[in-house]
């Protein structure tokens, strides 16, 4: 064999190749999808598993990290749908749910939509080759190069496609809801699009459900096409990863004219925890919002990184993301903001915070300006620190002790993003979140 | 009762406070004026518990309780409360939410129950009405974005829901307007007893106006260097504090 042209292939990626190799005939989609489909998977091939070398991954070195490629999850049985719909019943609701188990959407267990809200899963809409939608569903493998992006285009198997109609007001939040059937480690890759039209108002919160946790490996890509003057509100809750397991996310948002758009993830999860996100500003005027907060101990790993194009003028861009690190967990954040040439009058601010709480964490921080507008405002920080001891005494003179007085200024820490979500039922949610784990850091 | 013997306190081999020894009766309200950076605040936290001192040596008693060694928390659950000359800014935490944090704190090291919401509401209310503190702001985060003055009653707040056994004003005057000053006198005074004790670290006259002393110290480079009653603080304002700093020269 003259393999000397060929890089070395990882166990995983050679896995990876044989999965797409025998899915491929199966896998949803008319005839240009699956065209898509072959484009992606090749794609991600020639760059391979992104690795410390690679710009953008070079926190997070996936090579080194992902030893070997699950098998793909099965569709979920009539038993594991019947369970899920056991325990659903159970649990409290903020609005409306679309339930995907293992990535796949079952409508059976998932909630009614108010009026000018459609969904569809999204095997059915790539069968049906929509040529719209199929655009927006693989524009972006065109515009984003990012092999994990591609691998999720190359194999993924369902996922939602939401569309809500122009004008259309949306009272409650849209729950995603990501539940798990198996504990056994498995391999998902699902995808989801949101499309709102012009003037219309929504909120999507993905959210996660049951108690094994999301073990094995996690593609997702859930991407947004947001209308002129829409106001579109994003939240995703990223609590039920475990240790061994990979989840990496991306997520992807276009933003039309005068458009709002609000973006938070809370990540409190173990194992490997990565969050791309691209937001693109297309229209002018827009406002757009991203932030996070990462809590994270043992050897928890976490990457949000952030490519952010205003690609028209006028926009308003802030980025707050925050992390509290103990143990020996290790955080990323990268940002990248681009300002194209006509986006004159941007207006751009990045912050990130980290509270360290041991010598033994890492925090990556790496913050990127491409300015080429000449009339803009933009600027970025970063911080990393202990908790302010003047702040800790005067708690502790008011009668906390310390280590209460820890726990109030980390959860406020957490809590001053949590509470610009804008929906109660959701800061709740958030908020019992970040108080569980500072429960058990109390315990631990 | 709060007596203060033969403390001495550096930072940083730096000495502070100099073999100072004071003395506050039950029921006294005792001033303190010093020129700036002669060791007030420093007294102050040293006897509220803030770490960054080396005590090298002395006792600190609150109603006959050695406090050094103590936790902060320890020593405001036996009674001590500072009035800081700068109360900090804790964003995330609505300053309701942090009131009855501390209050619920102190109750429990003191071995009592929880104080139910009903009362808590009430108290925190009826202390804001005679302090002038807007509803509104117990909602927002804990002195984020207030006023220097509105910060200083909002410490005043925080000391008439503690109900402490004796009280530190570290320079609560200063950053208040005059009718504040009046609204925090009167706070002040309503809640003397004749068991609880104060020490008002000031540097004007004024607010000994208001709030009337039974004694005055001048503290200068670390000790009470004289003693008197209200008068000299009047004395003080028109001669200002030359002879002293004069007499530790010497
Ligand atoms: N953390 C510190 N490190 C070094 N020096 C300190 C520190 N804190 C206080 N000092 C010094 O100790 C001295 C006493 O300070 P302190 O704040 O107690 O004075 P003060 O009497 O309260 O003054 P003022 O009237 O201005 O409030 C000052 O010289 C000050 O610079
Ligand atoms: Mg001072």
């Amino acid at each position: 064999m003259t393999a000397q042209i060929i890089p070395t292939r990882t166990a995983a990626e050679t896995a990876l190749a044989e999965a797409f190799g025998a899915a491929k005939a199966t896998l949803p989609g008319c005839a240009e999808v699956a065209k898509l489909r072959e484009d992606a998977f090749g794609a991600f091939f020639e760059a391979g598993l992104p690795h410390r070398r690679v710009e953008a991954w070079h926190y997070t070195d996936l090579r080194a990290l992902m030893r070997d490629a699950l098998p793909v999850a099965p569709t979920p049985t009539a038993a594991a749908i019947e369970t899920l719909r056991a325990e659903l019943g159970k649990s409290a609701a903020v609005g409306p749910r679309l339930v995907l188990l293992d990535g796949v959407f079952v409508p059976e267990v998932s909630d009614s939509l108010p009026a000018g809200v459609t969904v569809r899963s999204l095997a059915a809409v790539l069968t049906e080759g929509r040529p719209d939608l199929v655009a927006l569903l693989a524009a972006q493998n065109h515009q984003i190069v990012d092999p994990i992006v591609s691998l999720n285009a190359a194999l993924m198997q369902d996922g939602v496609v939401l569309e809500v109609a122009p004008g259309t007001s949306v009272a409650e939040p849209i729950q995603l809801v990501y539940a798990t059937a198996s504990s056994v480690p498995l391999a998902r890759f699902f995808r989801s699009l949101v499309v709102v039209g012009a003037g219309a108002s929504v909120m999507i919160a993905e959210t996660c459900h049951g108690e094994g946790g999301r073990t094995g490996q996690t593609f997702g890509c859930l991407v947004f096409s947001v209308g002129d003057e829409a106001r579109v509100g994003h939240t995703a809750e990223v609590t039920d990863t475990v240790a061994g397991s990979v989840r990496l996310d991306s997520f992807i948002a276009e933003i039309g004219a005068k458009a709002k758009f609000d973006s938070f993830a809370l990540i409190t999860g173990g194992g490997l925890v990565r969050r791309q996100i691209f937001l693109r500003f297309a229209g002018e005027e827009a406002e757009g919002t991203l932030s996070g907060v990462s809590l994270l101990r043992g050897r928890e790993h976490a990457d949000t990184t952030l490519f952010v194009e205003h690609a028209a003028p006028g926009c308003i861009g802030r980025e707050t993301f925050r992390y509290i690190l103990d143990e020996e967990a290790t955080g990323v954040f990268q940002g990248k903001i681009r300002v194209a040439p006509v986006a004159q009058k941007t207006d751009g601010r990045m912050l990130s915070k980290a509270l360290l709480l041991a010598d033994t964490v890492a925090m990556n921080n790496k913050p990127e300006l491409e300015i080429f507008a000449d009339d803009v405002a933009c600027g970025h920080g970063a911080t990393c620190g202990g908790l302010n001891p003047d702040q800790l005494f005067y708690i502790q003179a008011r009668g906390l002790p310390q280590a209460d007085a820890e726990a109030l200024l980390l959860e406020a820490f957490a809590a001053e993003l949590v509470d610009e979500i804008g929906h109660d039922g959701l800061i709740d949610g958030f908020r019992a979140d970040v108080a569980a784990w500072l429960g058990s850091r109390a315990k631990a | 009762m709060l007596e203060v013997k033969n403390l001495n306190v550096s930072i940083g081999g730096r000495k502070i406070l100099n073999d100072f020894t004071l003395t506050v009766q039950d029921g006294e309200v005792a001033a303190i004026m010093g020129p700036n950076g002669t060791g007030k605040s420093t007294l102050s936290y040293v006897i509220a518990g803030r770490k960054d001192y080396t005590v090298e040596s002395g006792e600190v008693l609150l109603n006959g309780v050695e406090l050094l060694g103590l936790e902060p928390d320890v020593r405001a659950a036996k009674g001590l409360f500072l009035a800081f000359q700068y109360p900090l800014e804790i964003p995330g935490v609505a300053t309701m939410t942090f009131l009855k944090a501390a209050l619920n704190a102190q109750r429990k090291q003191r071995g009592e129950d929880e104080i139910s919401t009903p009362d808590f509401m009430k108290r925190v209310k009826e202390a804001g009405d005679r302090l002038g503190i807007k509803p509104d702001m117990l909602k927002r985060a804990l002195n984020v974005g207030f006023s220097g003055g509105e910060k200083k009653r909002m410490d005043i707040l925080q000391m008439a829901l503690l109900e402490p056994s004796f009280g530190i004003l570290d320079e609560t005057d200063s950053g208040l307007d005059i009718d504040a000053l009046k609204v925090v006198a009167e706070g002040v005074n309503s809640l003397r007893t004749p068991k609880r004790g104060f020490l008002v670290i000031t540097h004007y006259q004024r607010l000994l106006d208001y709030i009337v002393p039974d004694t005055v110290h001048v503290m200068a480079q670390g000790r009470i260097v004289r003693t008197g009653g209200k008068e000299l603080a009047l004395e003080l304002e028109q001669s200002g504090y030359r002879d002293y700093m004069a007499e530790e020269a010497a």
